[in-house]
């Protein structure tokens, strides 16, 4: 784990760095006896861990970490045991080191970021693939399902008993209802603004009297879906 | 009752034989320590109590550094003093400040 030091004490900072030495599998990438300094440098270059003391002339940690929009993961040091509580009301907070800090409770606190991390990876991956899932739709044409990219959908026609997906690319004609697949796509991006058509408002071009320009189609906006329309543009 | 000595028990802990991480700590407590006394008496006749209270707390590390338990025990309490605008514990404090200096010296 690449990680930083910021302590106003050098023989605070010379320690911490030795127990990283110690520990084996951090890198120190910097150490910093202020808070300006490293927020500098934190908003330039990654960071997986910070051990940070509190008590700092001027600019605090706690003052520190709620400056940084998304702050690493960080190890509090300090001589105040009764800031402890305090910590808690910060996520990114693994662990409270107390000075003087020994090698095995170090040990402990870089174990507990590691668990910290992985989690986080973990968590992250699976919002992202869930997030992509949910940008997906399949449908049945020939017995083939076929995936479609929502966000690529111009508008859904209703046909009889088929609806005509238009997306950038090409048209799809499936069996199913306008009902169906308005279950199906976003609320924030699709809208019903006739009884025929379901429309991407992302791809709208213009608006005309009761009519909307989408690609080259013109799409019939009916009186009672109207002011829901005009209710999702972004009106100057 | 005799009293706690410093000791380079918890630096040589740490250095697991580096020699270099011991010279390092030794000349920066050699170095700040005499500078941070300083400070800390012009507070205490200044009356600069949150200055006082202020350094107390960076000499308190460097007290638990050369393995003084007790006395770190004894700084904590006397921070506390200081900003409730007490000094009662400043001679004490002194001598406690005078033990480390000369064991510094010494080495």
């Amino acid at each position: 784990m690449n990680c930083l030091i910021i302590d106003d004490e050098s023989a605070a900072r010379a320690i911490v760095n030795q127990l990283c030495k110690n520990e084996g599998s951090l890198n120190v990438l910097e150490q910093f006896s202020n808070a300006i300094g490293a927020i500098k440098y934190l908003n330039q270059n990654e960071v997986d861990l910070i051990f940070l003391d509190i008590h700092m002339p001027d600019f605090t940690g706690f003052d520190l970490i709620q400056t940084l929009k998304n702050p690493p993961r960080v190890i509090l040091t300090t001589s105040d045991s009764k800031l402890a509580i305090d910590a808690f009301e910060y996520d990114c907070i693994v662990d409270y080191l107390v000075k003087p800090i020994n090698l095995p409770r170090f040990k402990k606190a870089v174990d507990k970021a590691r668990k910290f991390t992985v989690e986080n990876n973990q968590e992250t991956k699976e919002t992202a693939e869930s997030k992509e899932e949910a940008q997906q739709l399949y449908i049945n044409i020939d017995r083939r399902l076929i995936k479609i990219e929502i966000p690529s959908i111009n508008l859904v026609e209703a046909k009889g008993d088929y609806i005509l997906i238009k997306t950038k690319e090409k048209n799809y004609t499936v069996h199913s209802t306008l009902k169906k697949i308005e279950e199906k796509l976003p609320n924030d991006l699709f809208l019903k603004v006739h009884r025929s058509y379901v429309i991407n408002l992302k791809r709208i071009i213009d608006i005309e009297d009761n009519s909307v320009l989408i690609g080259k189609d013109v799409i019939p906006v009916s009186r009672s879906n109207r002011p829901e329309l005009m209710k999702r543009l972004n009106l100057l | 009752m005799t009293t706690e000595q410093p000791n380079l028990n918890y630096i040589k802990e740490l250095s697991g034989g580096d020699i270099e991480f011991e010279e390092k700590m030794i000349s920066i407590l050699r170095k700040e320590l005499p500078e941070e006394i300083l400070v800390y008496k012009k507070a205490i006749k200044n009356e600069d109590f949150k200055e006082s209270a202020e350094i107390v707390h960076k000499i308190k590390h460097k007290i638990s550094i050369l393995g003084l338990e007790k006395s770190y025990e004894f700084a904590v309490s006397h921070e506390k003093e200081l900003l409730e605008e007490q000094k009662e514990g400043n001679d004490k404090f002194i001598e406690l400040l005078t033990r480390m200096s000369n064991f510094l010296d010494k080495l």
